[in-house]
């Protein structure tokens, strides 16, 4: 990783910026802390994906079909974490889904293998001893979770409670809307009998 | 009636929180869970698709619908899918009055529309009005939106009312508001650069929640300005300080530990506030201690705070305790089972390193246990670790295990920078020539195409200049021994382009210096290069001038030519060629070869690559010429600087000359700047080594590395650099020894190296004494690794004793070596997976109820034994192992193994619910997709 020139910059007298082309790896500063998060299933499916960084529809199917050729290939015992293309992932296995989140090559790699398992811990929590289904059926739920959990790519909140409680707020609405349709079903149910 | 049924069935689910969607939803998902390969998932999304365009298309589509539609979208997009048609429809939603409509369009939004998309105009708007609404949970879904979605442009339109939401009574708002506002100073640091003094406000918020989010933030601020926030020191290692006391509501405790995420954060800005800086540092080292003292090594996270601690230290001037208290820390990762903290620990040490460079010593069996382990992850870590403490001693054994790895790896990124590394490093401190071109003869055989153009050139030039000493023999020896080891290696199949190039100019040039080869044979060779690659142009070029060469000394000392039958071909070939460079090459070559030797040797003069070539830049042997034209009525030559002058009739041209480029881009609008436009902060972000920052810290390699490749390209093989990188002062009193520069002229150099044997020497002998079955080639590897080169042993032994008597207390006494013989004992037992073990660790199972009683067979409590024992971090091995093999037994799908899942989880009625909805939704248990049911969680 030699870099002759680290960045090119184009500024008029006025200092209004022209132009500009970084080629050090500093300018990831500007990006997120988190890059992505990632889950996919042991059969290579995706889950969820949430990209913080920005990358292109190809790039990420790219990203998608690189990491987890690597990670399902990968063996119980070994590392939580592989370095890739500069960047490292961070990766861990819940039963048959796999979390990943992508940071760069300084950060700890311990912390954002806690962040993920604290984010199945809500999981959890919300849907009740969380299964691979709920992710599947419900992975709009959990992206309103993982919202509250890490916004711009960094952990907004630790507190697992004041994370459900926000949830549950949101979801309020939803169990009104509910409400109604369980007393249809109720009618429903009386008249099939 | 049947019909009926459904429904009730479908809105029942709705009603147990299930899945809430549509039949054709569901469908779809259950299709593509089902589908065997990615082309049949791919055809069930295209049509997918192509429903959706029909049915956004209808007119009048009830709300509901509409959620549902977006929400399909949201999945395509998931899967890779382009769902451009409808974001438009998303957009929509979000104007929608319904809170539920909105969060969804919201959330669709943030998921398809990146931040240059056109459709953001439409949104910022709506954001704007929700900003302004009272329903909190509006405000929360609009500031989502705006951490995605606003760009530099935009920021101006919401910045005020993100403002005002920072005392907003709600804590989450607030919180999401100082997010907001830390991502707008990162798209756009001018923009919110007066509203700075609002995160240091922010730092006392009630509310740990956004006192923890305001640490984002600061971290950046402080990592682009270190000094104007040094007054903060007191109050974060107060706060830290409070953290660990756990004056924070237990809400924030995970695993017991108070609040970890806040105090990693904090860590992390004290390593930088106290970078450098004695008085900050100190103010530190009472709640470093403590950190050190109190964290609970058998969880995660503890250890995460652990390796945190040790990069603080590592970053600030740390005292002797501190330091003696993170190798503590780090020899702890390093004895665990855990990859995960070996990772850590030999992290650590390459952290460490840099401040106390004994340290590595007594940890040389782990790192090479590391460096031999299967995970490619812990190995490359491990050679990060060697590249790091590299040094003339121990250079040899690092780059051949360095070229191995890299000759056996795929991965064109990692192979590329390991490959600079060992150039780099070989550059650097090489023992000898014939070391050297044997390094650099594997780097370019393996990674050829990958390495820098330089490294070639770098080469060439070494070959041809030598190794600076006014030596001729050793130079002549050096270029006999790179050509005889390029004769050899040009044999072998498929070589990399720019490696042939530099073979053929090193074969062209002094291929047939010594006389030891003939100039047939070696043009014999040079052929079959141009024929074996002819689709390589440039190597071709290489072969024909270096064949010029080769024919050129020949006439100029005398001999006959006999040009080969192959080769005269290869110029006839040449001659036609579609490449002008080629032919032209080729047409010399041929024109030379009628020249007689007084010519020839003019032209191409033996061995004068390295002579300096006068430009005359004036073109002064054209004077005669010129004088001739004037004469003959030419106009003479005006320069364009002359002729600007002459034509001054407008202001445009009386400009400075290096000026008048910048016109271009002049628009009249800016006449007036200011001039502090662009901020001094803004200029200090961008130098990029210098700044003493986390960052520039740990890009240092490669800062290092492009500074020594530039100047290596200047200089040559730089022997003499040694001092220079490892001169610092705590490197100094270890290496001096072996930093003088090898000798260039013997092969086999060998280095006295006292300092750093006698150190390594008591732990090993302790090794051999207490372990046995270590293996002797391991201990070899140790000692050439960390201890001198190949003097002996005993030669070492004696000669230690003498000259450093004071490193005993350096080195750790042979009581303490760091093999573990038995891991710390851990608080998970998993060899005997009782309930109340699990209950003791397991914040779940507080809140899940007790388990069932049917929980206490040994299955069950392996599912949740899973995810417990991949958290703690040190499990023995072997018992993780059988939990994951009877974890996937259990999977496998028959009915028995079926049933006892139903009672795994923590409530055997919620479960069975759970199953009956999926027997409901058709899904069949027994499908190729059976470790869809099992739970996550246990």
């Amino acid at each position: 990783m030699y870099f002759q020139i680290h960045f090119v910059l184009l500024v008029s007298r006025q200092g209004k910026v022209r132009l500009t082309k970084w080629y050090s790896p500093y300018t990831q500063k500007e990006r997120s802390k988190i890059h992505f998060v990632l889950l996919v299933s042991r059969q290579g499916k995706v889950r969820l994906t949430k990209w913080y960084s920005p990358y292109t529809q190809k790039e990420r199917s790219k990203v998608i079909r690189e990491l987890s050729g690597v990670i399902l290939n990968r063996g119980p015992k070994l590392c939580n974490f592989i370095e890739w293309r500069g960047y490292k992932v961070v990766y861990k296995r819940y039963a048959s889904l796999y979390f990943c989140m992508c940071i760069d090559e300084a950060d700890n790699e311990l912390e954002v293998l806690e962040i993920i398992h604290h984010y199945v811990e809500i999981l959890d929590r919300y849907f009740g001893s969380v299964c691979e289904l709920d992710l599947i059926f419900n992975f709009h739920k959990a992206y309103y979770i993982l919202d509250e959990l890490l916004i711009a790519g960094e952990l907004q909140e630790s507190s697992k409670k004041t994370v459900a409680r926000i949830i549950s707020a949101q979801d309020q609405l939803v169990e009104a809307a509910k409400e109604e349709a369980s007393s249809i079903s109720n009618i429903i149910a009386q008249a099939t009998k | 009636m049947e019909q009926l049924k459904t429904i009730g069935r479908e809105l029942a689910m709705g009603s147990q929180g299930g899945f809430g969607q549509s039949k054709e939803f569901l469908d779809l998902v259950k299709s593509i869970g089902e589908a065997r390969s990615k082309a049949e998932e791919d055809r069930i999304v295209l049509s997918e698709i192509d429903i959706l365009k029909r049915k956004l298309l209808e007119p009048d589509i009830p709300k509901r619908k509409m959620k549902e539609y977006i929400i399909r979208l949201v999945y395509i997009e998931m899967l890779g899918h382009d769902a451009s048609f409808g974001y438009i429809h998303a957009v929509k939603m979000t104007h929608d009055d319904n809170l539920l409509l909105k969060r969804t369009g919201y959330l669709a939004v943030t998921l398809f529309l990146n931040e240059d998309h056109d459709l953001i105009i439409l949104i910022v708007n709506t954001i704007q009005k929700d900003l302004r609404s009272d329903n909190y949970l509006v405000v929360c879904a609009a500031l989502n939106a705006i951490c995605r979605l606003i760009n530099e442009e935009t920021i101006p339109a919401v910045l005020p009312q993100v403002v005002d939401l920072l005392n907003h009574q709600k804590e989450a708002v607030r919180k999401k508001a100082i997010m907001a506002l830390h991502r707008f100073h990162r798209k756009s640091p001018s923009s919110v650069s007066h509203l700075i003094s609002n995160f240091r406000k922010r730092l006392c918020d009630n509310d740990p929640g956004v006192m923890g989010a305001t640490l984002c933030p600061l971290f950046d601020l402080i990592t682009e300005d270190v000094s104007s926030y040094k007054d903060l020191v007191s109050s974060f290692v107060s706060i830290l300080k409070q953290v660990t006391e756990r004056r924070l509501p237990k809400s924030y405790d995970y695993h017991q530990m108070p609040a970890p995420f806040i105090q990693i954060k904090l860590l992390k800005i004290m390593a930088l506030l106290g970078c450098g800086d004695k008085s900050a540092s100190e103010i530190m080292y009472m709640v470093l201690g403590d950190l050190f003292r109190k964290c609970d090594s058998s969880t995660n996270i503890g250890n995460a705070i652990l390796y945190e601690c040790i990069r603080c230290i590592s970053c600030i001037i740390p005292s002797p305790k501190l330091l003696e208290a993170a190798a503590d820390a780090i020899s702890k990762f390093l004895k665990s089972d855990s990859h995960n903290l070996k990772y850590m620990g030999i992290d650590g040490l390459g952290r460490l390193i840099k401040i106390s460079p004994d340290i590595a010593e007594q940890h040389q069996l782990a790192v090479i246990d590391c460096l031999e382990d299967p995970d490619d992850t812990l190995k490359r870590k491990t050679f990060e670790l060697l590249y790091k403490m590299t040094k003339s001693s121990n250079v040899e054994v690092i780059v051949d295990r360095m070229t191995d790895y890299m000759i056996s790896i795929n991965d064109n990124h990692y192979k590329t920078e390991i490959a600079s590394r060992c150039v780099e490093l070989a550059e650097q401190f090489a023992p000898s020539n014939q070391w050297f071109i044997q390094i650099m003869n594997k780097v370019f055989e393996h990674a050829g195409d990958l390495v820098n153009i330089k490294v070639a050139h770098n080469l060439m030039r070494l070959i041809a200049e030598g190794f600076g000493e006014d030596d001729d023999d050793a130079d002549s020896k050096l270029r006999l021994s790179a050509v005889e080891s390029y004769l050899q290696i040009m044999s072998e199949p498929k070589l990399p382009s720019l490696f042939l190039q530099v073979i053929s100019w090193v074969l062209g040039e002094y291929g047939t210096a010594d006389g030891k080869y003939s100039a047939s044979y070696i043009s014999g060779k040079l052929c079959d290069v141009a024929d074996a690659y002819s689709s390589d142009e440039t190597v071709k070029g290489y072969a024909v001038s270096a064949l010029m060469k080769i024919y050129a000394f020949e006439i100029a000392s005398g001999r006959k030519v006999d040009v080969l039958p192959e080769c005269q071909s290869l110029i006839e070939e040449l001659l036609a060629s579609h490449s002008t460079d080629l032919q032209q090459r080729a047409y010399e070559l041929q024109a030379l070869l009628a020249l007689d030797a007084r010519a020839v040797e003019s032209i191409l003069p033996l061995d004068a690559s390295c002579e300096d070539i006068e430009v005359d830049k004036d073109l002064s042997f054209l004077n005669g010429y010129i004088q001739q034209a004037i004469e003959s009525g030419a106009q003479p030559y005006i320069s364009e600087r002359e002729r600007s002058c002459m034509l001054e009739t407008t202001d445009y041209h009386s400009r400075d000359h290096h000026e008048v480029p910048s016109h271009a881009l002049r628009f009249e609008a800016y006449e007036r700047p200011k001039p502090s436009s662009l901020p001094t902060q803004a200029s200090t972000e961008l130098v990029p080594v210098p700044e003493p920052s986390y960052y520039s810290e740990a890009h240092q390699p490669i800062s290092t590395s492009s500074v020594s490749e530039r100047e290596s390209s200047e200089i040559k093989l730089r022997l003499d650099g040694v001092k220079q990188k490892w001169g610092r002062p705590s490197y100094q009193s270890s290496t001096s020894a072996s930093s003088t520069p090898p000798q260039a002229a013997n092969g086999t150099s060998s280095h006295p190296d006292v300092g750093v044997g006698s150190s390594s020497l008591k732990p090993r002998s302790s090794y051999e004494s207490k372990k046995p079955e270590i293996d002797p080639e391991k201990q070899r590897l140790a000692a050439s690794l960390f201890g001198g080169s190949s003097s002996s042993r005993s030669d070492r032994k004696s000669s230690s004793g003498g000259h450093k008597p004071a490193k005993g207390t350096a080195s750790k006494p042979p009581k303490e070596n760091p093999i573990p013989v038995q891991p710390p004992p851990d608080l998970l037992d998993f060899g005997e997976p009782t309930a109340t073990s699990v209950t003791a660790t397991d914040p779940f199972k507080e809140l899940e109820g007790l388990m069932d009683s049917l929980s206490q067979d040994g299955g069950s409590t392996d599912v949740m034994g899973v995810l417990y024992s991949d958290a703690a971090p040190v499990t023995t091995t072997t018992s993780v192992d059988s939990l994951l093999s009877e974890l996937s037994d259990s999977s496998k799908g028959n009915p028995g193994t079926y049933q006892s899942q139903t009672s795994k989880g923590p409530n055997s009625k919620e479960a069975l619910e759970k199953d009956a909805l999926v027997r409901q939704m058709g899904v069949n248990p027994t499908s190729q997709n059976p470790t869809l049911f099992k739970d996550l969680l246990g």
